[in-house]
């Protein structure tokens, strides 16, 4: 059959779409008590186009390794079972399988476009007289609009994922295994992924295999979802409409991501209290070092009290500068960030200790954030450095574990977290000295559907209590479930503001200065209010 | 780091900034290791002389290589006078004489010639660094010096991951702040600081590289075959006047030393 399949389809893929069997199959890597994968069986038959979900710790990303030959014997503490490609052990079969990874910087090898594409080749020790038509027509087959000496640095997260593309291609896989290829784009750059993959991997040349939290595009890609629990192999397998439909809100529970035909309605937005103005951006602008153009362009911005504001557009639009400046983490370099509680000394002059009694911070990479050996250790070195006294500190660190589910944590490495429990711990050390103003990184950046839901919750909630929020998002729904306000920026400018009128304004609580009485125990920040303050910033 | 900032060898025709770059790195060492054994004027002279000279044949301009090669003529103009006031021989006419300061003819002339040797042995390093893209150095050296592959085009993939470094750095210091740690005006704290945030530095970087490990492996850079390259790295007759050039250059600023009486070899006095 492979024979025939051969001459049909010559010369792009010249052995044809490949078989998977997975066969009893688990991984236990070393040094770790839970098996990442255990008890899985799957066929994959030629030419299927498989979506794999299943939630956090299912061990997707394993599996996906395995398959393409990329488990290092050596890294398992135990291993059983088979994982086999056109028959041969995946170990032997490397050269059938192309891999595109979540990190596309750490995908590249090269620092020039086609040097990069022509990499495989050189490996597979391919004659050089073949390698650049080859590297051309990969380029040509991804949409690649540039030379062939087009720096790699210089290209946008979504055309460094489309060059990598390439570079699997052009070793005419047989199967394609996508981890998580658009986790690190915005919008615009995970149709230029998905695009090109949509149009290399036909099913007559490619299996294709794919881990994607975007489930509402990559659904669209495949013909067969597979579900894999932790520890419990696969437990569902059929067609999306088939295991959506029959499964889609059970897997939502667990945190998976189901396209939002099937998933279980958004939380519905309240609108925030809104009060007074109280931080103000006046003329901010910043330009980096050897940059033609700046980073943020001279800007001006004012948020209220119990007000979530959602900053949206494309990687590269001056969103993340504009947040560390706003945080009065980074010096702008005109204008200042003004708290309403002291309108003549700009953030970024404040001192640290004073600083962080007033902004909370919370960054796109948890990890940057770590700074302790335990978790709860973690949780008092912002209120330690802010002179709050040990008794309110240990009582406002016992009061965020218990409200961010971290309590059974407590003593962890902060760096041994699952993603999800890394994220609250990263909200969590934001909050430990209750600040005023609560300034979020792509806060849900690659979390899992019960973990998203549980900080839109945790933000709505904030801001009931009389917080200022900033979040700086991709996330359009995360927007539409919380912000009050949407600012647009693009190319260095705010393009628009748009304030969301309330659902319904009989829920206002309003006023200007009267903070709402709802949430008086249950919230992290009305805790907050019991911890003695010398600031006088409260309003 | 002068390399990651990127070269401009590639772009030029210039008759030394495109020859291979082991062509150049050899060139650039002879001298270098001749000098390292001599310290006098006359042989570092001649050869920061011919150096400087060779500035427009590797294709730069004077002003690239002041503004990319600063820091070494900081290190000249320091060694230099640090020569100047601390040299054992302190003869010939007084010129300045501010308390412990004391500066001769034969102190400044020590100071001068050490600050030559200096610039002779790194400028002609500095030229063919600037010149070099550091993929045709992998290549070349891969192909000419029989470097291992996996290190010559893993340390590659590692150099493109420096800027990333340098982004993450700032990132690092910012979440300290933001929890309420700076460095302030205590250089204790700025030493612990500096620990924790080079430890998360590493951290990362381990991280990234073995992702970047499992990436090149998927493309079959662990593969047994023999590898191809998609580059032609050519040692031409070009690149062997070269290196010729750099020997008889070496050896006439040596014998002219020599003739001069002003050869001075470090082991012998």
């Amino acid at each position: 059959m492979r024979a025939s399949l051969d001459t049909v389809t010559g010369a792009v893929g010249e052995r044809g779409p490949s078989r998977v069997r997975i066969r009893g199959w688990g991984w236990r890597y070393a040094g770790r008590k839970r098996w990442a994968c255990r008890g899985v069986d799957l066929d994959i038959d030629a030419g299927e186009r498989v979506l794999l979900v299943g939630s956090s710790g299912a061990g997707k990303s394993t599996l996906l390794r395995a398959v393409a030959g990329l488990l290092d014997p050596e890294t398992a503490a135990e291993h059983e079972g088979s994982v086999t490609v056109d028959g041969e052990p995946a170990a032997q079969a490397r050269d059938r399988v192309g891999v595109l990874l979540q990190d596309p910087e750490a995908s590249l090898v090269m620092s020039r476009a086609g040097d990069d594409v022509a990499f495989g080749l050189e490996n597979a020790g391919v004659p050089r007289e073949e390698i650049w038509p080859r590297v051309e027509s990969a380029l040509r087959r991804v949409g690649f609009g540039y030379q062939l000496s087009r720096s790699t640095a210089e290209l946008s997260g979504g055309e460094q994922q489309r060059l990598a593309l390439a570079g699997a291609l052009v070793r005419r896989p047989s199967l394609m295994v996508l981890d998580e290829p658009t986790a690190n784009l915005d919008p615009a750059g995970t149709e230029l992924v998905l695009d090109a993959v949509r149009a290399t991997t036909d099913s007559a040349s490619t299996t294709l295999l794919i881990v994607e939290h975007r489930v509402d595009v990559a659904a669209g890609l495949v013909d067969r979802v597979v579900v894999l629990e932790p520890g419990g192999g696969v437990v569902a397998d059929g067609s999306p409409d088939d295991v959506f439909a029959r499964h889609g809100s059970a897997l939502s529970d667990d945190g998976v991501w189901v396209p939002r035909r099937w998933a279980p309605a958004p939380p519905r937005r309240t609108p925030g209290p809104s009060g007074v103005i109280r931080l103000r951006a006046g003329g901010v602008s910043r330009t980096y070092r050897r940059a033609a153009a700046p980073s943020l362009d001279v800007t001006d911005l004012e948020l209220r009290e119990g007000e979530a504001t959602c900053v949206l557009g494309p990687n590269g639009s001056g969103k993340s500068t504009l947040a560390t400046i706003l945080a009065g983490l980074s010096r702008p370099d005109t204008g200042g960030v003004f708290l309403a509680a002291d309108p003549r000394r700009p953030l970024h002059r404040w001192r640290a200790r004073r600083l962080c009694r007033s902004i909370g911070m919370v960054f796109q990479d948890p990890e940057h954030q770590f700074l302790a050996p335990t978790v709860r250790s973690e949780l008092l070195i912002g209120p330690r450095r802010a002179g709050i006294p040990t008794a309110a500190a240990e009582q406002r660190c016992d009061y965020l574990l218990t409200r961010l589910h971290l309590d059974g944590l407590a003593g962890a490495n902060p760096y041994t977290l699952s993603g999800g429990e890394k994220r609250r711990l990263s909200v969590a050390t934001a909050l430990a000295t209750a600040p005023d103003v609560v300034v979020l990184d792509e806060p849900t950046f690659g979390q899992d559907a019960r973990t998203w839901r549980e900080l839109v919750r945790l933000c709505a909630q904030l801001r009931d209590d009389g917080a200022t929020l900033v979040s700086v998002t991709h996330d359009a729904a995360f927007a539409d479930a919380l912000a009050d306000q949407h600012v647009t920026m693009r190319g260095g400018r705010i393009t628009d503001v748009r304030a969301r009128p309330a659902d319904d304004e009989a829920h206002r609580h309003g006023g200007t200065t009267t903070r709402p009485a709802t949430g008086t125990h249950s919230s992290p920040s009305a805790a907050a209010r019991a911890v003695p303050r010398g600031t006088g910033s409260e309003l | 780091m002068i390399i990651a900032a990127g070269a401009v060898g590639r772009t030029t025709g210039a008759v030394l900034g495109r020859r291979n770059p082991v062509a150049k790195l050899g060139a650039a060492f002879i001298p270098a290791l001749t000098l390292l054994v001599g310290v006098d004027p006359v042989s570092s002279g001649l050869i920061l002389i011919a150096a400087l000279l060779s500035v427009p044949a590797w294709g730069l301009t004077w002003r690239e290589v002041f503004r990319r090669g600063w820091p070494l003529l900081l290190g000249v103009t320091t060694i230099s006078l640090g020569n100047a006031l601390f040299t054992a021989r302190k003869g010939g006419a007084v010129l300045v004489d501010a308390g412990p300061f004391l500066l001769t003819t034969e102190s400044v002339a020590a100071g001068s010639t050490a600050g030559m040797r200096l610039a002779a042995i790194a400028l002609p390093g500095v030229l063919a660094v600037l010149t070099i893209d550091p993929v045709d150095l992998a290549d070349s050296l891969v192909r000419h010096l029989k470097v291992p592959a996996r290190f010559a085009y893993g340390s590659l993939a590692a150099l493109r991951l420096a800027p990333l470094m340098a982004t993450e750095w700032e990132i690092l210091g910012r979440a300290r702040r933001a929890r309420g740690l700076e460095p302030g005006g205590n250089p204790l704290a700025a030493i612990r600081l500096f620990g924790g945030k080079l430890f998360a530095l590493l951290v990362g970087a381990v991280r990234r590289g073995s992702q970047l490990a499992v990436a090149m492996d998927a493309r079959g850079f662990d593969s047994q075959r023999a590898r191809t390259t998609a580059r032609i790295s050519r040692f031409g007759p070009a690149d062997a006047v070269l290196l010729g050039c750099s020997v008889a250059l070496t050896a006439a600023a040596v014998a002219l030393a020599v003739v001069t009486g002003a050869w001075n070899p470090v082991f012998s006095s």
